[in-house]
């Protein structure tokens, strides 16, 4: 049948499932936005670039499915890109369209020209321009398929408007075959051997999972390890989720912000085994003062990630469910005891926690929002100590209910990838749990929320700082607070002076107001004792609501391993 | 340590970028890059000569690997292999020392390819010892110019 590009982009969609898709159109996507216009596609028109990659970022992260999104040439290209880099560095599947361009403008510096793959290439697992429309269907197959499998993320595929209007055979291709990308999915049989006989000789074992854990859907598995052999498990930020809050083998987070048993229990564990995690810097504190009794096996389905940062004695490269499986057949059932018990001993010693006075503090509205939600909403997060407060406090029961940036930490990213996710997953309650900084710089898509009836709610943990930054100036900057308040000009007067400070507690913006300006619901709580009622009543509301806690504008959060500290070196409190 | 890597790629535009994105953004100069078909007209090969780390090498080729459009990377640092690069020489010469130079370029195995009132056009090729050496005796006579196709290689044997 022959279709014109742009019907061939809306055959391609359907054909691989996707029902909604995130943008904002231009002059060059004029005959896809035609086609769009009378397709059975749901559009979710955004008012940043931005918003749409985060929010196809957040139906991919909270559903498992990839996540589309779409922009225009120049401007509207390179406001994706945060996004995309976003999705990257946490392996989500997401493809995202750009329009381009006419071919034969192409480097001629054309009105809203940039060169979008040239400026995207670091940031996607691959991209394409397409300049002839003969390729475009295979185009759009392979991207998908490429988005979706091995180690995900996103991959963007660039239109020029020519392409779009040209004309060929639309075939309907069943399959797409890529000669130079096989990923590996069955781990080598030997290497499961090694790395079972090495978990039935270890006496202080540790498994350390991470997003990969996630991805491949393999938290059951993770769990019938865990219990069979009785290792305890710690997760990282990306992993929150996939193992159940309650359990005695639960370690929690380790790592900067990690509990001070998590953390004491990599540094003395004879054996670490990793599972899609990466020993990112936030986890492993100083390389060379890190986990030095330990082995180390590392089940991942990329050979890059291994042996990147540290060296890993058994590797098994593959997907984390099939290996698993596997590995748990070889697997002697143990009960350490003693081990469990010294790190009972270490969580005895030095528990999660925080001053429970008559404070409204940030971390009693976390544990409010996860007691009143039993922890089985969706829980996104901004960036900053909110995030880390989170993460903390919200004991998140199912994987793919916390979503948080966390390789590439953008401010920004919660609330727009709360919404994809409400679009994804509309029956259940999606917060934002936000920081009055970052909660800024998407806020624009209260209009979209609003417009489209996405219901989500936005918690905001307003400390008028940018107070992930001041922590680390009042820590280890001699509490010379630059440029961290929200609320003042940095640049004016004097910065130690009294009024300066008091200046701090105006509302600028005033939340509630911008909440309401936009037709969502504002809600502002001073007080510790409104803080559960204010979160019943919102959850309530079939709208969206912003709800701004006005928290204790110096709280830190702790435990913490300085950057360049070793795991152990883990400070629970201000010196 | 030198590396000289192999890598067959997909015959299409930005595959190029890729690879030097790769190498760039790890601080890594690369020493010479040669590219062209193979025996499959869709299919190129580059050979890429750098220095550093070992063990960062072994990352930037494994993320090489994974690179969409790239086939095979093949590290020679292990096999049995040969290299060839090709070089032109404008050295200056005047007719007194002529013969020298075309004795030289005999004992090398090389070519004069062009003559000029007051210069030659020497034509080389060798792994990067020969022509190094060559270099060294040339250079008394003023080496006006040189070019190169940087380095190619090729596995001995049946594969
Ligand atoms: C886009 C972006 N810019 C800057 C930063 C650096 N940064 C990290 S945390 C933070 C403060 C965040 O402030 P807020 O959202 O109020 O969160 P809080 O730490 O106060 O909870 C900043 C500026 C970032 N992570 N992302
Ligand atoms: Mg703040």
């Amino acid at each position: 049948m022959i279709k014109s590009g742009a019907e061939i982009f809306i055959e391609c969609l359907l054909m691989e499932k996707v029902d909604t898709i995130f943008g904002i159109p231009g002059g060059v996507l004029l005959p896809i936005f035609d086609k769009i216009y009378d397709s059975p596609l749901r559009f979710i028109l955004t008012r940043h670039e931005q918003g749409a990659a985060h929010m196809a970022d957040g139906y991919a992260r909270s559903t498992g499915k990839v996540g589309v999104c779409i922009a225009t040439s120049g401007p509207g290209a390179t406001n994706l890109v945060t996004g995309l880099a976003t999705a990257h560095m946490d392996s989500i599947p997401v493809v995202a369209f750009t329009g381009q361009v006419a071919t034969n403008l192409i480097g001629n510096d054309a009105f809203q020209e940039a060169d979008t793959t040239g400026i995207t290439r670091p940031v996607t697992k691959h991209n394409y321009l397409v300049k002839d429309v003969r390729e475009l269907e295979q185009t759009i197959r392979e991207a998908f398929y490429i988005a979706a499998t091995g180690r995900p993320g996103p991959v963007l595929i660039d239109i020029p408007v020519d392409v779009a209007r040209a004309k060929c055979e639309f075939k309907k291709l069943d399959k797409v075959e890529i000669r130079s990308y096989k990923p590996t999915y069955n781990g080598h049989p030997g290497q499961i051997k090694k790395a079972a006989q090495l978990i039935n000789e270890s006496n202080q074992p540790v498994l350390y999972i991470g997003g990969g854990v996630i991805a491949s859907d393999a938290s059951k598995e993770v769990i019938e390890l865990s219990e069979k052999a009785n290792i305890p498990v710690t997760t990282t930020l990306l992993a929150m989720g996939a193992y159940p809050p309650g359990s005695k083998l639960n370690l929690e987070m380790l790592g900067m912000h990690g509990t001070y048993h998590a953390n004491k229990a990599m540094q003395n564990a004879d054996l670490i085994v990793a599972v899609g995690s990466r020993f990112d810097d936030r986890c492993t504190g100083r390389l060379d003062a890190f986990a030095k009794k330990a082995k180390i096996i590392h089940i991942d389905i990329d050979p890059t990630s291994i042996s990147k940062n540290v060296v890993v004695n058994v590797p098994v490269v593959g997907d984390a469910k099939n290996i698993l499986k596997e590995l748990i057949k070889h697997v002697k059932e143990n009960t350490h005891k003693d081990w469990l018990k010294t790190i009972e001993e270490w969580k005895k010693s030095k528990p999660l926690t925080y001053k429970n006075d008559d404070k409204l503090r940030p971390q009693y509205v976390v544990e409010a929002i996860s007691e009143l939600t039993k922890g089985e909403a969706i829980v996104v997060t901004e960036v900053g100590q909110n995030q880390m407060w989170a993460a903390q406090f919200y004991k998140v029961k199912n994987p793919r209910h916390f979503l948080s940036s966390g390789g590439l930490g953008t401010m920004g990213y919660g609330f727009p990838a709360a919404i994809g996710a409400k679009i994804a997953n509309p029956d259940k309650t999606v917060i934002d749990i936000a920081g009055d900084g970052s909660i800024q710089m998407n806020i624009q898509e209260l209009a979209t929320a609003v417009l489209n009836k996405i219901n989500v709610k936005i918690v905001i943990l307003n400390n008028y700082y940018l107070g992930m930054v001041r922590q680390w100036q009042e820590m280890f900057y001699g509490k010379r607070y630059s440029a961290v308040c929200l609320n003042e000009n940095a640049s004016s007067g004097d910065k130690h002076s009294k009024s300066k400070q008091k200046k701090c507690m105006d509302y600028v913006p005033d939340f509630v107001k911008v909440a309401e300006a936009y037709g969502a619901v504002g809600i502002r709580v001073t007080n510790k004792k409104d803080v559960k009622t204010s979160l019943k009543k919102a959850f309530e509301i079939d709208k969206p609501v912003v709800m701004e806690f006005v928290v204790e504008p110096e709280e830190n959060v702790f435990p913490m391993v300085p950057a360049g500290a070793a795991l152990d070196e883990i400070l629970t409190h201000l010196a | 340590m030198r590396h000289t890597i192999s890598v067959l790629v997909e015959n299409k535009f930005g595959v190029l970028a890729r690879i030097a994105t790769l190498f760039a953004a790890r601080g890594f100069n690369i020493d010479s890059l040669a590219v062209g078909e193979t025996e499959t007209p869709d299919i190129s090969r580059m050979t890429i000569v750098v220095r550093g780390d070992d063990r960062i090498l072994e990352q930037v080729e494994k993320q090489l690997n994974k690179l969409l459009d790239i086939i095979k990377v093949i590290d020679f640092k292990e096999t049995r292999h040969l290299e060839r690069d090709l070089a032109l020489i404008k050295v200056k010469s005047a007719k007194n020392n002529r013969s020298e130079l075309i004795q030289i370029a005999d004992i090398f195995r090389a070519k004069i390819i062009d003559v000029s009132a007051d210069s030659v056009i020497i034509e080389i090729t060798g792994n990067e010892e020969k022509i190094q050496a060559l270099m060294n005796m040339l250079r008394p006579f003023g080496i006006k110019e040189m070019c190169r196709t940087g380095i190619i290689a090729m596995g001995r044997g049946v594969k």
